[in-house]
C-alpha cells in the first residue's frame, strides 16, 4: 500500500505503509523520517540522550540502596503529612504527580489548537500547562524545605538511615526539577510567540535563525511529555519501592 | 549503454525541504569568531584540539624524561608526574581525539560529503564550539590553581581522586569535573545537529548506502557519545557532591593521613561502571571516525571500489551496539562480581569478528588497486599496521585469566596507545594531509609529509613494542619511578632510556608537521578543486575553499555511491557522485 503525502516544497511524495515503509524510508534519499522537521528530529535525539541521563541516575540510585548495609528510610512514612489530624502517606507527592499528568493534557490540546491555529486557545493552554508547572516546582520546593528543616535531612546524612537517601533524594529530583523549571522558562517564551503570532509570520526564534512555525508547540509538548514520564519513574522508583 | 538524454526527475526523487536560510554574518566578529558556518566551525575546534593536544604532548615527554632518565631532572617531582600522566590522556582522549574527530572532521566533512549547505541547526553548532573552547580554558585554568589540576590517572577512580595526598584533590579535580560537564553540554549540541544532518538533510539522491564510509563512521561514533557522554556526565556530577558537599555516592568509610573522613557506605565501583560505560564507547567514538576516514583514503588513493561497502557499513553499526556491552572488561581486577568477567570477556572477543572484517577488507580494498603512494595513503596504509598490532594485544587483555597479570602494567600502557592512541593519530595526519588542499586550496609539501610519516610511524614502534616486553616483565604502570626491585633485571632501564630517546625524536618530528601546516597555507602548491580524482561531493564544489553554502547557486544532485574508481568502460578513472548516468558507461550506475 502507498498514499501519497505533500512535502514542505509543495510537491508529494510516495510513501509506503507499515514494515516495507520502513525500510524503503530509510533506503531513500534526503531524509530517513519523511514526515519529521529537523527539529522535531533533534528533539527526539535530545530525548533519547536525557533518557540515558536519568537512566544513569535511577540505576545509581537503585545500586546504592540496595548495597548500603544501614536501612534506607521508608519513603511513605517520610513522605507523610498531617492534614487535619489525619496521617495520610505520600500525600503531597500524588497531587503533585497528579498535576504534571494534568500539565501533559493541557499541553497535547495546545499542540492540537496549535495546528488548528487558534492562536487564543492555544496561548492559553500554554499558560496553563506552565502554570501546572510551577506549581509543581513550588510544592517540590516545600517538600525540600520541610524535608531539611523539619525531618533534618541532608544531602550527607539523616537521622532515619542510610546516608544516601538524602544525597539520592536531592540529586535526582533536583535534577528533575531542574528540567521541569527550565521547561516552564520555555513554555512562557512560548506563550509570548503564540500571543504575538510569530508562529503565523514564522520570524526566526530563539536558538535559531530558522523561521519558526506551529511545529514549534509539538516539540515543546515532546520535552514536556518527556519530563512528565521521567516524573513517573521517578515516582515509582523513588517514592513506592 | 547508449547515451539517453533525460531530466533529473527520472533518476533523483523531487525536493523534499525547502533549502536551508543561510544567516549571512555582516561583522567581522561574526565571520570569523561567532562564525555560524560549519566549515570555519570545523577550523576553530581543530585548532583548539590541536593546540591543547601539543600541550598533552608535551606532558608526554616530560613523563618519559622522568621515566627513561630517574634522578637526572628535578623540576619533575613525583606529584608533577602524577598530574601530566592524568592531563596527557584526559587531554588526548577527549578534548583532542573526540573535539577533533567529531567537531573538528565531523564540522567539515558532514554538510559537504551528504550535499547540505550546512548543519541544520548552525546557530547551535556555533554555541557548541565556544562552550568546548570554554571547558578547554577551564581544564588550563585547573593547572594553574593552588594544588595543581588532578593527578588521579584520566580514569579519575574515588576515593582517591578527591582524598587528601593525591595531586590537585582540592580545587584540581573539581575543575576538572566542572570541565568535562561543560564539554559534554557543548558536545551534546554539536552532536545533535551531526546526526540530524546525516539522517534529515542529505541532498536529492544522497540515499544512506550512498554516503561515503567517512560519514557513516562519524555519524555512528557521533550517536555512540550522545549516548555515552550521559553516564560520564552522571558519574561527574556524582563526584562532585562527594567532593562538595560531602555526600557518599562513591565513597565508603575512609581513613585518610589517620583521619577517618565523614563519608560512609558509598561504592567506588559505582563510579568505575558509570565511567567505563562511557569509556568504552569513548574508545570506539575514537576509532570509528577513524574507520570511516581511512577507508575512503584506501579507496581513492588505490582507484578501487572500497571492497563490501555493505559490510563496512554493517561493521560499523555492530561495532556501535557492541560497544555498549563490553565496558567490564576495564574492571576485571576492580572487586566486581567475578562472573561479570565471563560475559564481558565474551562480548569483548565477539567485537573482534566486525573489526576484523574490516580489517580484511581494507587489505581486500588494497588489493590489485592502482595504488597511488602519496602521503595520505602511506599514513593510511600505517593504520592498518598499527591497527592490527594493537588489536592483537586487544586479544590478551580481553580474557580474564590473561589480563589479570597483565593489568596495571607496561603491557596495557603499550596496547592501548597502539590502538586507540596512534592508530587514530595517524588517520588524522593521512586526513589532514588529504582534505587540507580543500580547507585552504594548497597542497602541503610531500617530501615534508614522507619525513613525517617515516619518523612518526617507525618512531610508533620504536616507542611501544619495547612496552610490551616491559609489560611482560611486569613494570607497572604510573609509577613515578621503580627504584631497586627484584623483579625487573637493570637492562629493563636502558630499554626505558631507548623508548624516552624514541620519544622525544618523535615528539620533535611534529614539529615538521606543523612548519608543514603553516608555510603550505602561503607557500604550498596551487591544489585545484580535486587533486586527488575523487569522487565524493566535497570535490566538486564550484569553488575552493568552498564558501558559505558550500557548493555555490545548485546544490549538487547524487545519481552514484562515493566508490565509482576505475570503472570498466568509463572515460576516466573516477566517476564522482554527482556525475549524471549519461556521462559515463552503464556499468557506472549503482542501482541502489
Amino acid at each position: 500500500m502507498s498514499n501519497e503525502i505533500a512535502v514542505e516544497t509543495g510537491r508529494s511524495i510516495d510513501l509506503v505503509e507499515g514494515l516495507p515503509g520502513i525500510v524503503s524510508d530509510w533506503s531513500s534519499d534526503q531524509r530517513a523520517f519523511k514526515r519529521v522537521p529537523w527539529g522535531k528530529a533533534m528533539m527526539w535525539i535530545f530525548l533519547l540522550s536525557d533518557t540515558f541521563i536519568f537512566s544513569c541516575f535511577l540505576l545509581s540510585y537503585m545500586k546504592v540502596r540496595m548495597t548500603t548495609v544501614v536501612p534506607w528510610p521508608n519513603p511513605s512514612e517520610v513522605f507523610a503529612l498531617t492534614i487535619g489530624g489525619h496521617h495520610i502517606p505520600l500525600v503531597l507527592i500524588a497531587i503533585m504527580t497528579f498535576i504534571l499528568i494534568s500539565s501533559s493534557g493541557t499541553m497535547a490540546m495546545a499542540v492540537m489548537f496549535g495546528y488548528r491555529k487558534n492562536k487564543k486557545v492555544t496561548g492559553w493552554l500554554i499558560i496553563l500547562t506552565a502554570l501546572f508547572g510551577a506549581s509543581f516546582v513550588g510544592m517540590q520546593a516545600f517538600e525540600w524545605t520541610k524535608l531539611i528543616v523539619e525531618e533534618g535531612v541532608r544531602p550527607w546524612g539523616n537521622p532515619m538511615g542510610a546516608a544516601q537517601f538524602g544525597a539520592c533524594f536531592f540529586m535526582i529530583t533536583g535534577f528533575h526539577g531542574f528540567h521541569v523549571s527550565i521547561g516552564v522558562v520555555f513554555l512562557v517564551i512560548m506563550a509570548v510567540k503564540v500571543f504575538r503570532g510569530s508562529l503565523d509570520i514564522g520570524r526566526p526564534g530563539l536558538f535559531t535563525h530558522r523561521p519558526g512555525d506551529y511545529e514549534e508547540i509539538e516539540i515543546m509538548g515532546l520535552y514536556w511529555h518527556f519530563v512528565d514520564l521521567v516524573w513517573v519513574f521517578i515516582f515509582a522508583f523513588f517514592y513506592l519501592w | 549503454m547508449a547515451y539517453v538524454a533525460h531530466d533529473e526527475t527520472a533518476y533523483v526523487a523531487p525536493l523534499e525541504v525547502e533549502e536551508e536560510h543561510l544567516y549571512h554574518a555582516k561583522t567581522w566578529l561574526g565571520k570569523y569568531v561567532f562564525c555560524q558556518d560549519a566549515k570555519v566551525i570545523a577550523i576553530q575546534y581543530a585548532c583548539t584540539a590541536m593546540g591543547i593536544g601539543l600541550v598533552a604532548l608535551v606532558f608526554s615527554l616530560i613523563m618519559r624524561l622522568q621515566l627513561g632518565f630517574p634522578n637526572t631532572f628535578a623540576f619533575i617531582a613525583p606529584e608533577d608526574y602524577y598530574q601530566y600522566v592524568t592531563m596527557h590522556g584526559m587531554i588526548m582522549v577527549i578534548y583532542l581525539l573526540t573535539a577533533l574527530f567529531l567537531g573538528g572532521f565531523g564540522n567539515y566533512l558532514i554538510p559537504l560529503m551528504v550535499g547540505a549547505r550546512d548543519m541544520v541547526f548552525p546557530y547551535v553548532n556555533m554555541i557548541s564550539f565556544w562552550v568546548y573552547f570554554l571547558a578547554v580554558l577551564i581544564l588550563v585554568a585547573s593547572m594553574f590553581v593552588p594544588g595543581g589540576a588532578t593527578g588521579s590517572g584520566w580514569t579519575l577512580y574515588p576515593p582517591q581522586a578527591v582524598t587528601s595526598g593525591t595531586p590537585g584533590s582540592d580545587l584540581g579535580i573539581i575543575l576538572m569535573l566542572v570541565s568535562l560537564i561543560v564539554f559534554i553540554i557543548g558536545f551534546t549540541m554539536g552532536g545533535l545537529n551531526y546526526v540530524v544532518t546525516v539522517l534529515q538533510g542529505r541532498t536529492r539522491g544522497m540515499t544512506l548506502m550512498r554516503m561515503p564510509l567517512t560519514i557513516w563512521g562519524i555519524f555512528m561514533a557521533t550517536v555512540l557519545a550522545l549516548l555515552a557522554f550521559p553516564a560520564l556526565l552522571v558519574a561527574c556530577i556524582m563526584m562532585l557532591f562527594d567532593k562538595i558537599i560531602g555526600t557518599s555516592f562513591f565513597m565508603p568509610a575512609v581513613i585518610s593521613m589517620g583521619e577517618q573522613l565523614p563519608h560512609t557506605g558509598g561504592s567506588p565501583v559505582l563510579f568505575e561502571h558509570l565511567f567505563w560505560f562511557f569509556g568504552h564507547p569513548e574508545v570506539y567514538i575514537v576509532a570509528l571516525p577513524a574507520f570511516g576516514i581511512v577507508s575512503d583514503l584506501l579507496s581513492t588513493h588505490a582507484r578501487k571500489t572500497i571492497f563490501g561497502y555493505r559490510m563496512m557499513v554493517w561493521a560499523i553499526v555492530v561495532i556501535g551496539g557492541l560497544s555498549f556491552i563490553v565496558w567490564a572488561h576495564h574492571m576485571y581486577v576492580s572487586g566486581m562480581n567475578p562472573y561479570f568477567g565471563f560475559f564481558f570477556a565474551t562480548t569483548t572477543l565477539i567485537i573482534a569478528i566486525p573489526t576484523a572484517i574490516k580489517v580484511y577488507n581494507w587489505v581486500l580494498t588494497l588489493w590489485h588497486g592502482n595504488i597511488r603512494l602519496n602521503v595520505p595513503m602511506m599514513f593510511a596504509i600505517g593504520f592498518i599496521f598499527t591497527f592490527i598490532n594493537g588489536g592483537l594485544t586487544g586479544l590478551f587483555l580481553g580474557n580474564v585469566t590473561v589480563d589479570l597479570p597483565l593489568s596495571d602494567t607496561y603491557f596495557v600502557v603499550a596496547h592501548f596507545h597502539m590502538v586507540m592512541a596512534v592508530s587514530p593519530v595517524l588517520v588524522v595526519f593521512g586526513a589532514i594531509y588529504h582534505w587540507y588542499p580543500k580547507m585552504t586550496g594548497r597542497m602541503l609539501n610531500d617530501s615534508l609529509g614522507k619525513v613525517h610519516f617515516w619518523i612518526t610511524f617507525l618512531g610508533t614502534y620504536a616507542i611501544y613494542y619495547p612496552m610490551h616486553y616491559l609489560g611482560f616483565l611486569g613494570l607497572p604502570r604510573r609509577y613515578y619511578a621503580m627504584g631497586p626491585t627484584e623483579f625487573m633485571p637493570a637492562s629493563a632501564q636502558s630499554l626505558n632510556q631507548f623508548i624516552t630517546i624514541a620519544a622525544l625524536v618523535v615528539g620533535a618530528a611534529q614539529l615538521i608537521f606543523l612548519y608543514n601546516l603553516i608555510t603550505s597555507y602561503r607557500n604550498g602548491k596551487e591544489s585545484g578543486d580535486n587533486p586527488w580524482e575523487s569522487t565524493t561531493l566535497e570535490w566538486q564544489t564550484a569553488e575552493t575553499p568552498p564558501g558559505h553554502g558550500n557548493f555555490g547557486k545548485d546544490l549538487p544532485l547524487v545519481y552514484r555511491w562515493a566508490y565509482d574508481y576505475s570503472v570498466p568502460g568509463a572515460p576516466s578513472d573516477f566517476l564522482p557522485q554527482n556525475l549524471p548516468p549519461q556521462g559515463g558507461s552503464a556499468e557506472g550506475i549503482k542501482e541502489d
